[in-house]
């Protein structure tokens, strides 16, 4: 028999090897179930995971990577820091909502005036609602010991049914023959997000996201706040000790992931989205928790796990169009990664060793 | 215009019914600890599985217990990786029910346009699975605070440290615990296909599972008050529904955020109570969502 | 024998890549966008048929696509994009919310022609097509007013956007007209597909006394709540004939079918231009379902003859004398109402009761 032994770190090593063995594992098993399914495993495989890159349409679908990985970048190096600390905002998607309705607000509000700072307005509205939002969970556990898991998830309810509302009532557009949905922010050029280089994919999200990233890198290995983080994490008990307050860190993790996926849904809603409508959260703040994790929190790993589950994406589409694949293939393809990352992370935390 | 409190009741029965058996399912897992985030993807898996059997025996009796044994295979998936790997069970239970929804959506295609058999009707022109639905609070109720397995259970839930100290087997019990609480959504989201919508279409239950969740939260993790939050649930959007009927304006968005403004508000009292001392009744699981491994 | 077939071919390609003008005429390619699984049962189901339709009718000469559960947005502009780039030069994109993409992609392709379903925005390559949806309605509405006892008849509204609201009031009107003591109870779900919401919908209407009523959401629960309860209902999007006899007595089919044959034939011969259309029942897009033996042979003319009149364009569903729910005037005796007018329809008729959502 084997037992497990926890590691005091976990080792590098380990901790690049075993997504890349959860990627292969669910090829390998991807791979059967598109067999079984009667497609060809390998041109299945390859329409996934190689035709966004390299295939004959990659000058489009590359740049579209960034515009897909980009919320979710951004996103999930907010929760992160949060998760390293042992506080689990799950809520993102909600407060991508949120943010995304309160810069939306600036602009309609502003409407038709153009004028130079109405972006910069609606990012600070962006941010501050997702904070906002973030906040209420902070505050609540704060205050009252409520568990952030559960609030941030029921914020996120609450949430989409204020899009829904905003969608058919105060932010209806007055010109859209009553149907439901804002303006088109693209249509608006003081408030629209385009692309800063023509067919690069990037936009203001995806500057965000690398901003994010580096500033939540320096945080976690270069600040003492990443020590209380981490602290608060590994060894809750001993981090009072350690100068922690454990109220201003909650405040400070929920409202800092709750800014960014504000900021996430600010941008794309100027942006890609255009408009607030009824079903405006597409589930990047959900997707956002596998994105933390497969990229072990890490801010490198964040971004390269947010660029694989955009290339899933994007390459289920195309496996879609090519081969006829169903749309569900996608969302079974990525809960066995997820699976497989989850069990491979074993690896990385323990020791397997033969039992005496 | 008034409208006959008892219709609205008899309605709420139905609409509360496969929220209920979920919640009920989750409840007991999340007494032992563990936070199982997959319940739509169970429900979903049951609701697919249930909807085939009772299609192929043409006995609604069968598709439950298919459901039933098709949402524990699944929520297996989610023990082995959360109680043998040791996996972070928020992520996990997302990746469950993603894979769910995935999964049951490539194999429903066969069942696409197929009609299932109809339910028969128990006592009181309500179906049998509403009694039984409602029977189970009871019996989850007394095997919680009755019984010397529930005792185990809540022991193990509340501090597996010193459960496992006790020589309480943690690891079992728990995996217990997830697959009773897949059954039962696996047997909620069956009711929806067999028994309130007939038919089988991917992506049916429609986030009920979420719902479900909440209601755990709502109830305090007791499952009279999951009873009580299943009716108010199921009641908002059936008295909503029931108002429009009879011609009354109703904010339709506000009133459905309602339940969910509700269910923070339930969590912030009961927290507020522990923290300032009064009484830890109705808090969370001490444990809840914190991995278990047994060092020796 | 089959290797000089199979070397003749090989001759005739390279001959064909050389002699462009011998070329064999190119396949076209059909693209679809969905914003829903094609195995809804209802919206996107009725138009998977319909690109199934134009397999059968154009074979080799052409070669479909297409993309599902594509989500409004960012997504929507992608899916479109990745579609134009494999070659696709027509594309259907099949739901309201990809107006502004479907205009965005238009601008990059000039060279792919577009047909989008339902919007109001069109350009050189963009043509939109709709279909009078409330023209059936008319006929269900008939069908309602003369079979129900209670005099209570209901509608299922997904959201109140016009083509629900026309089609609220083109039932409440023809239910009114057989039937002068008939009332009309809506109720709103807020969803397009939700099963047991709708389910819960249908049993509300139910419980208030209503005991036929229509549908404008896609899934069977509320078919299935009639059938327990012993009411009426009506097939939507699709024919639904899993309820036939009872308790779905007719219903509503979105026939895509006709339209995309005709415009996938044009875009064949070069005969394809921008318009924007909006088809009925005589266009065979709007299609009433077998009217079953539950209802009177004598409903089952009535209704029949209602919908061959408005077929045969001798008679127009919103035809005055009309009031609003108000009880101002809107269409005086014998006028008509306008397209654009219908298109962004936001009331109700004079006698509806129900509140309009705000």
């Amino acid at each position: 028999m084997f037992r497990l032994e926890p590691r005091a770190s976990a080792p590098l090593l380990w901790q690049v090897v075993t997504p890349l063995l959860a990627v292969l594992a669910t090829i390998i098993v991807g791979g059967a179930l598109f067999a079984a399914m009667g497609f060809d495993p390998v041109a299945s495989i390859r329409t996934i995971f190689w035709d966004p890159l390299f295939g004959p349409a990659a000058g489009y679908s590359r740049p579209q990577l960034l515009v897909k990985a980009g919320p979710l970048i951004l996103i999930a190096s907010g929760l992160a820091l949060g998760f390293r600390a042992g506080i689990w905002n799950i809520g993102a998607e909600g407060q991508y909502i949120i943010g995304a309705i309160s810069g939306a607000a600036v602009a309609l509000a502003a409407y038709p005036l153009e004028a130079h700072w109405i972006f910069p307005a609606m990012i600070l509205a962006g941010a501050a609602g997702g904070w906002a939002w973030g906040m209420i969970p902070a505050m609540l556990r704060n205050w009252f010991g409520a568990s952030e898991i559960l609030v941030s998830l029921m914020l996120v309810y609450v949430a989409q049914r204020i899009a829904a509302w905003m969608a058919f009532g105060p932010m209806k557009n007055p010109e859209g023959f009553n149907f439901p949905g804002s303006r088109n922010l693209q249509q608006y050029e003081s408030a629209s997000n385009p692309e800063l280089i023509a067919n690069s994919g990037l936009h203001w999200g995806g500057v965000a996201a690398v901003l994010a990233l580096a500033a939540t890198w320096f945080i976690m290995s270069r600040h003492i706040l990443g020590f209380h983080i981490r602290t608060a994490g590994a060894a809750p008990r001993a981090a009072r000790f350690a100068g922690v307050r454990p109220e201003r860190l909650v405040a400070l993790c929920l409202g800092v992931s709750g800014a960014l996926a504000g900021l996430a849904g600010l941008f794309e809603v100027a942006g890609p989205g255009g408009q607030i409508t009824e079903s405006f959260g597409s589930g990047y703040g959900f997707t956002a928790i596998i994105v933390a994790f497969l990229g072990r929190l890490h801010p490198l790993g964040i971004l390269l796990a947010g660029l694989l589950l955009a290339l899933t994406y994007i390459g289920g589409e195309l496996a879609q169009m090519m081969l006829n694949l169903p749309a569900a293939t996608v969302q079974v393809f990525q809960g066995m990664l997820l699976f497989f990352l989850l069990g491979f992370d074993i690896l990385t935390r323990y020791r397997i060793r033969r039992r005496a | 215009m008034m409208i006959d409190p008892l219709s609205v009741f008899i309605l709420l029965l139905g609409a509360a019914t496969p929220i209920l058996f979920a919640a009920l399912g989750e409840l007991v897992v999340e007494r032992a600890g563990v936070l199982n985030l997959g319940v739509e993807g169970m429900m979903i898996t049951g609701a697919l599985a249930g909807f085939a059997a009772a299609h192929a025996s043409d006995s609604p009796a069968l598709g439950f217990v298919a459901a039933a044994i098709a949402g524990m295979a699944v929520s297996m998936t989610f023990a082995a990786l959360t109680q043998f790997l040791l996996s972070n069970q928020v992520a996990t239970g997302l990746a469950l029910t993603l894979f769910g929804l995935g999964l049951t959506a490539l194999f429903g295609k066969p069942y696409e346009g197929v009609k299932a058999p109809a339910i028969m009707p128990g006592p009181l022109g309500l179906n049998w699975m509403i009694w039984l639905g409602m029977a189970l609070v009871p019996l989850i109720w007394w095997f919680l605070t009755r019984t010397r397995p529930g005792l185990i259970l809540r022991a193990v839930g509340e501090n597996h440290d010193a459960a496992h100290a006790l020589g309480y087997p943690v690891r079992l019990v728990r995996i217990l615990a997830i697959g009773f609480g897949g059954a039962l959504a696996g047997m909620g989201g069956a009711y929806i296909s067999i028994a309130t919508v007939l038919q089988w279409t991917e992506g049916m239950t429609a986030g009920a599972g979420w719902i479900a969740l909440a209601i755990v939260v709502f109830a305090q993790w007791n499952p009279w008050g999951v009873l009580a939050g299943a009716w108010l649930f199921g009641g908002v959007t059936v008295l909503q529904l029931r108002l429009q009927a009879a011609g009354v304006a109703v904010p339709v968005q506000l009133l459905s955020m309602a339940p969910y403004l509700a269910t923070i508000i339930v969590l912030v009292l009961i927290s507020a109570r522990q923290k300032f001392g009064r009484s830890g009744a109705g808090a969370a699981p001490a444990s809840l969502g914190r991995p278990f491994y047994a060092l020796k | 024998m089959k290797r000089r077939t199979l070397l003749g071919s090989a001759a005739a390609l390279m001959a064909s890549s050389a002699l462009p003008a011998f070329a064999q005429e190119e396949k076209l390619k059909v693209g679809f966008i969905y914003v829903g699984p094609v195995g809804d049962g209802g919206w996107t189901y009725q138009h998977d048929l319909a690109r199934q339709a134009i397999e059968k009718e154009y074979g080799d000469r052409i070669e479909t696509t297409y993309i599902e559960s594509v989500p409004e947005g960012a997504d929507a502009e992608r899916a479109l994009t990745q579609l134009a780039l494999a070659g696709n030069k027509l594309i259907f994109a099949t739901s309201f919310g990809f107006m502004d993409a479907v205009i965005n992609v238009a601008k990059k392709f000039p060279d792919v022609k577009f047909e989008h379903a339902t919007g109001y925005k069109r350009a050189e390559n963009v043509a939109t097509y709709d279909a009078r949806f409330y023209e059936g309605r008319a006929v269900l509405g008939t069908i309602a007013g003369r079979m129900t006892k209670s005099n209570k008849i209901g509608y299922i509204g997904s959201f109140p956007i016009p083509e629900v609201i026309q089609g609220i009031n083109s039932a409440y009107i023809h239910a009114k007209k057989v039937n002068p003591d008939v009332e009309m109870k809506v109720v709103w779900a807020y969803t397009w597909f939700d099963p047991a919401k709708e389910a819960d919908a249908a049993a509300a209407l139910i419980a208030e006394g209503v005991d036929v009523f229509m549908q404008h959401t896609d899934s069977t629960a509320p078919l299935a709540k009639a059938q327990e309860a012993g009411a009426f209902g009506f097939g939507q999007a699709s024919d639904m004939t899993n309820f036939a006899p009872k308790p779905r007595v007719a219903s509503i089919i979105d026939n895509w079918s006709p339209y995309y044959i005709k415009r996938v034939g044009e875009a064949l011969d070069g005969t394809w231009k921008s318009h924007g259309v909006w088809l009925g029942i005589g266009d065979g897009e709007v299609v009433i379902g077998d009217i079953t033996e539950a209802v009177p042979p004598e409903v089952k003319e009535e209704a029949l003859a209602l919908r061959d009149k408005i077929a045969s364009g001798e008679y127009h569903p919103f035809t005055g004398p009309l009031n609003k729910q108000d009880g101002s005037a809107w269409l005086a005796e014998g006028q008509t109402a306008s397209d654009e007018e219908l298109a962004s329809l936001n009331f109700y008729v004079e006698g509806i009761t129900a509140p309009m959502p705000k």
